[in-house]
Parts: structure tokens; sequence; C-alpha cells
């Protein structure tokens, strides 16, 4: 690994805002769809760099934040299953279901394990045979494909203690969900690089017509969001509305043909709920019938939880783009980190998290002053 | 299959776009009550401060200032559970030692004593149990410290994590110093003595059998020659810390705390090896929140920094040693970092332990 320094470098970043600056006329509103390229923006402090006409709106991109409820509460379910070893991606432990989250289950005596890999999850699977173990495989296009390989490989392998809760979203009918929206102001996007380098450039150029907006393949580094903005102001300020790849070094127009065929072979397109959203037709994947023995809402017959989400947090609106996480009146007050009312504060990758840890100073006082200390 | 799938498909209505609201209460232990940011801090406001009262308590410092027939001591204790139990660079034997002499180190004291009290696990192998003991002693003498008292308990299988060790220690303060927090002053400036987030790395390198291109050693050592060379250049240090759980995020979050100014450090001076950068990047963490062992960070009046510095330089445990920043009026409390690009951040204290990113 190396090339970070390479993207962060502060010359090369003037150089970019400089040209950005140059070429900006009016005020424009671009989305990244990205939670990771929203935490790098507030991280980095590109915001605070751009010039006042662009206005960055955070897109949903962020699994932790959409994964819905009542996925939660099925994994919660399972988790509590004394023959069960449920694992999952760290920053799934502390999004709250309904009363509690996967660390209070692992308190109660659950066994819950982080795992870096759904293939650490199958080794666990092969090594303990009297029990169950449970992966819970949620995020975008770009988890996607390790998870379905490896359920692939419990398949192969004829592992049949494995199984795995899927909730798994696609980014291109979330982007049709918000721009169908009446009350859209986005734009143009940044797209998220690592989903193309998985399934390619060609479900954008349709939506990029349609609504007439410019897509452009944006990475993560400092220096790629600078360039993808760079390059969506350009398209803007010429009246243009096409889609450019910024991030050609991972990104090829085709995607990977290899990780698309696991796709097709494990997962179907289906319609999901995304949390904070609704259900969003066609946009998500489940295992298919084939795999249906290593599905586990079917093994634990989870599939009859249904819960009634309250009003009383706006990070839908935050997703869509509509609502700054500050302009919540529950930011920094009832919602924080330790207290969120939402999974936008609780996760990673989260806008209201990425605002409350990165950016309260910058915020009108009494918020800045409401959101401190943490305890 | 999923309910949700089997439900009609409404078009998405933003006006009803909303997040849920559950209740967020914590009626059990969780590992982030351990993992030394917000919830460790509650933890010990809201039931061990009030339960056990007392004034030197309050003072909530690494190790307690005592005043006892007309000598100043510092008195501190700690736990250590660690899996493995030996890891690149070091072992629990090593941090027992180093953890607890830092302790004392940090409130200006040299360790001169230090109890051990050894939890083992039913069906551990005798070997390991020499192993640690072993590097134990050896980090004793290296830190120049006698372990003078001990015990030991052994708990049923399955009810420990093989070797939990806790000791305590106990030092003389020399005259004349007097490192806590409620001392800094905005002007003060902000050193580390080197790179920051090896030790967690190395651990968790092997803990979660991750393979990096580098193989990544723990910083573990013990500070108090380091701190005795500090001194003296000057007495007047006003508060150090070792950046351990939570990193340095928590130790500089702590310091604003407690002394009410706030601290402004600039991302790009803070030392971390490009390995810990990497190690980092690939699991989505910030490495200011990564823990130390071998690290401890000063602040200094302006006036002694480069003489403090150079000291520190002078000593093999603070060669890399480099000015990150500097205490502030602005912001009282809170930590913020310049970043790299220009740019501002609030370097916010952990909530519990950070967790590795889904992408």
């Amino acid at each position: 690994m190396k090339y970070i320094d390479e993207f962060q470098d502060p010359g090369l970043a003037r150089r970019l805002l400089d040209d950005i600056h140059a070429t900006v006329t009016r005020p424009w509103a671009l989305m990244e769809v990205c939670g990771g390229q929203t935490h790098s923006i507030i991280r980095h402090g590109i915001d605070q760099l751009l010039p006042e006409e662009v206005e960055l709106i955070h897109g949903p991109g962020c699994p932790v934040c959409v994964t819905p409820l009542e996925v939660i509460d099925k994994a919660l379910e399972i988790a509590s299953r004394p023959e069960v070893v449920f694992c999952s991606f760290g920053d799934m432990l502390r999004v709250p279901g309904t009363g509690r989250d996967l660390f209070q289950v692992r308190g109660e005596g659950g066994d819950v394990r982080v795992v870096y890999s759904p293939l650490d999850a199958l080794r666990i699977a092969q090594q303990s045979p009297d029990r169950e173990v449970v992966f819970f495989g949620i995020g975008f296009e770009t988890t996607a494909p390790p998870n379905a390989m490896t359920v692939h490989q419990a398949r192969k392998l004829g592992i049949e203690n494995f199984s795995m809760l899927v909730s798994h979203v696609r980014v291109p009918p979330a982007i049709e969900a918000i721009m169908s929206s009446p009350s859209c102001r986005v734009q143009g996007f940044l797209a998220a690089g690592h989903v193309c380098s998985v399934m390619g450039v060609g479900e954008y150029p349709e939506l990029a017509e349609r609504f007439r907006v410019p897509i452009v393949v944006t990475g993560f580094e400092p220096l790629d969001i600078l360039e993808g903005v760079r390059r969506a102001v350009r398209q803007l300020e010429r009246g243009e509305h096409t889609v450019d790849n910024a991030y050609a070094r991972a990104v090829r127009p085709e995607g990977n043909p290899a990780a698309r065929t696991m796709l097709e072979d494990v997962f179907e397109v289906t319609d999901r709920a995304w949390r904070g959203i609704g259900v969003i037709p066609d946009s998500g994947w489940r295992l298919s019938s084939k795999y249906r023995d290593h599905d586990a809402e079917y093994r634990f017959a989870v599939g009859g939880i249904r819960t009634a989400e309250p009003a009383e947090c706006r990070s839908g609106e935050v997703l869509q783009g509509l609502l700054k996480p500050h302009e919540c009146e529950a930011f920094g007050t009832l919602c924080t980190p330790r207290t969120p009312l939402g999974a936008t504060m609780v996760s990673s990758e989260g806008a209201c998290a990425a605002y409350y840890l990165y950016r309260r100073l910058d915020l009108p006082a009494t918020k800045a002053r409401e959101a401190s200390p943490v305890v | 299959m999923s309910d949700t799938t089997d439900l009609p498909v409404p078009a998405p209505d933003p006006a009803a776009w909303t997040c849920p609201a559950p209740v967020r209460d914590l009626p059990r232990v969780v590992m982030g009550h351990g993992g030394g940011g917000a919830l460790s801090a509650e933890l010990v406001r809201q039931i061990f401060a009030p339960a056990f009262g007392g004034d030197v308590l309050a003072q909530m410092g690494d190790a307690a200032v005592l005043s006892l027939g007309g000598a100043r001591l510092a008195f501190s204790t700690d736990s250590y559970v660690v899996r493995p139990l030996f890891f690149p660079g070091a072992s629990i034997g090593d941090l027992a030692v180093n953890g607890t002499v830092n302790d004392l180190a940090m409130s200006g004291a040299r360790a001169a004593y230090l109890s051990c009290g050894f939890i083992l696990e039913e069906g551990v192998e005798l070997d390991v149990v020499t192993r640690v003991a072993e590097a134990l002693g050896e980090a004793a003498r290296t830190a120049r410290v006698e372990v003078a008292t001990g015990d030991t308990k052994v708990v049923e299988s399955g009810h420990g994590d093989g070797i939990f060790i806790n000791t305590a220690g106990i030092g003389l303060v020399p005259a004349g110093v007097d490192l806590r927090p409620q001392r800094v002053v905005p002007g003060d400036v902000v050193i580390v003595s080197g790179t920051i987030g090896v030790h967690g790395v190395a651990v968790m390198s092997v803990r979660e059998g991750l393979e990096f291109e580098v193989e990544i050693k723990s910083d573990c050592a013990a500070l108090g020659g380091l701190v005795d060379a500090m001194l003296a250049v000057t007495p007047d240090l006003h508060v150090l810390r070792d950046p351990t759980r939570g990193g340095l995020a928590a130790a500089l979050n702590e310091i604003a705390e407690a002394s009410g100014t706030g601290v402004v450090i600039r991302e790009r001076d803070v030392p971390v090896p490009s390995a810990v950068v990497n190690a980092c990047a690939i699991l989505g963490l910030d490495p200011l929140y990564i823990a130390n062992e071998g690290k401890l960070v000063a602040f200094v009046p302006r006036e002694h920094a480069d003489a403090v510095l150079e000291a520190m330089r002078a000593h093999p445990l603070g060669a890399d040693s480099v000015i990150i920043g500097e205490a502030v009026e602005a912001h009282p409390g809170m930590v913020v970092a310049r970043t790299g690009l220009g740019g501002t951040r609030v370097v916010d204290l952990p909530i519990g332990e950070q967790l590795p990113r889904i992408c």
C-alpha cells in the first residue's frame, strides 16, 4: 500500500481548488453518494475550502445508515440465540435496533464477533461444526461480491452451518429515487468509485441523460474528491450532463466482470427498504432461491418481524440531502454519538456523525455549545 | 424471503422519510466501558467515584499523588487484559510493568515498587505462565523497579482469557514537580515523544489475523528515564500523559477538558509511521485513536519547549519527539486539528472502542 500521501498533497490540492474557484460562476449543488466520501470531505475540511457557490449535499451511501430497522432487529434476534455465532463488520455493532444493539446482545451473553472478512466467518463455521454461524451481509455493490463469493464457497465446500443475513442495496435505484423527488436540489453527482469498480458505469448514462445531471465517478482521497468536484462543476458551467470517470486508476467502464458474474449467480435483485427512506424498487439484492439453505432469514424464521419507526428523527431528510445534520433540532442535544437517535449519527460513515465528530466548531455558537462535551 | 419484498411497493415518499428513535440505555456492561473513552469516563463518574468518595480519587489522574509522612508519593494501579498474550515487540508481562510504571511517570514519579496479581485460567500451560513471568521480571529490571508483593488466583476454564494481570506501583514525586492538567495555560506547547498508533496496530495485526506488508512492533517501554531527562531540564512541565487506550485523541481531550483550555494540533506534524497509516486506511480507523504504550504527550511552557524537546530527542525513547500543537484560549475544552489541506476538524473523545468500517 502506497500512494496515500500522494493523494493528500496540499500543493496539488491548492491547484485543483484554484481551478474550481476560477471555473465557478454561480451556485451548484453536488451530491456525493458515498458515506466514505462524506467523511473524507468533512475530515479533511474540503467543504471549507471550496467556493461558497459549491454546495456538497451528503447522499444516502452509508451502508450502516440505510440498513432497515427490521433487519437490525432480525440480526438482534438471531444473535441472541444460544446456538448462534453472529459475525459482523465492526461498525454494525453499535447501530441501534429497537431498544438495543449488537453490543448489548453481546453483553447479555450472545456470541457476537467482529470479523474483517466474510471468509473469516466461514472459517469459524468450519472450525465450529456444532454451532450455527451467521454473517451479517450488508452494504452496497462494494461488499456484495465478497459476500456472494463466501456463500458460493460455503455451498461448494458443503459447510451447512453457515448462513448469511443479507440486506444489500444498490446505488443506481437510489439515485433515481432522489432525482425523482420533487424537492430534489441535486444538480450533479459524485458517484462512488468503489461501487463503479465492481459494477462499471453502464447504468449511469441513462440516468445522466434522463435527469440531465453530470455524474462523475469519484474516489475517496482528498485529491480524488477535488478532481471529481472540478469535473462536475466544469460540466455544469458548460451545460453538459455526461458520465465522466475521474477514478480511472480503479474503475474500468465494464467494472469487474468476475465479481458481477458471482453476484448474478448468488443474488437476485429485489425491492429493498432503506432505513429512513422507505422501500425503493429494485434497490436491493437477496440470496437467490438456489442458495436458500444459506439464507439466515429462512433458517431462523425471522421473516415476521415488523417494526414501527417513530418519526422523531429527521435523518431521512439528511439522507436525501434536504437537511444538513446540524439543522436538525435534535442534533447535538437529544442526538449524539453516545445517544444516537438514528443510524446517521452512529455510523462511522454517517453524515450526522461526521458533522458531530469533525465540524462542531463551525456550527452556530449555540449548537456548538449544546453539542459539547460528549459525556 | 424478506418480508419487505412481499409488500406492495409504494413510490418513495420523501415527506415520510424518517429515521427511528430507539431509546438508548445500557443496563449491562459493554466492551466500550473499558475502551478508555466516553463510556469509561461515565462508568467512573457515575458509579465508582460516587461509591468510593475521597478527595484523592477526585484528582482523576492516571496516578494519585499522596502526602504521606512528609513525602509526596505517586500511587497507581492498572489491570492488563490483552489477547494474544504475546504480540510483536512485547507481551502482557511487559505491559503489566510498563503500563503502571508509566502511569506513575506521568505524575513525575520514578516507580520504586510494584505489586503483581496474576489471575490464571484453569488449563493455561505453565510454560506460558513462565514466559509471561520472565517477561514481566525482565521489564521490571529494565524499568529499575522491584516487584515487592504479589498474589495468584485461578479461575475455572472458560472464565478467563488465559492470564489477567493487575499491577500497582508506588514511587516518589520529586520536590517542585506538579504535573496536572489544571496547570495547562494557553500558549503551552504540545510535544509527543515519537510515532503514534504502533502498539494498537501491532496487537491488532496478530489478534485479528491481519497481515500487513511490514511487521509492526509494539512500542511498549518504560518512560521513567525519559521523564527524568525532561524534568532535569525544567521541573516546570505542566502535564504529561501516556496516550494508551483511546490514543492521542483521548489523552488530548482529557487534558483539554480538565484544564478548560482548547488544544490545536497540526495534523501533518503528528508523526504516524506509514505502516500504521496504511493499516488504518485498510481498516477505516483513525491513528489518533489507536493505543500507544511507550509514548507520552507533554504540555510545556513555551519558554522551555526547545530545551525540553532537545532533552527528549537525546533520550533513546524520545528520539522522534516533535511539537504537534499548542494550548489555546479559543474553544475551551475541545481539541481541534488543522488538516493537511488547511481545513479544521474537531478531534473528539472516542465513545467506546473504534470499530473497523464495513468498507
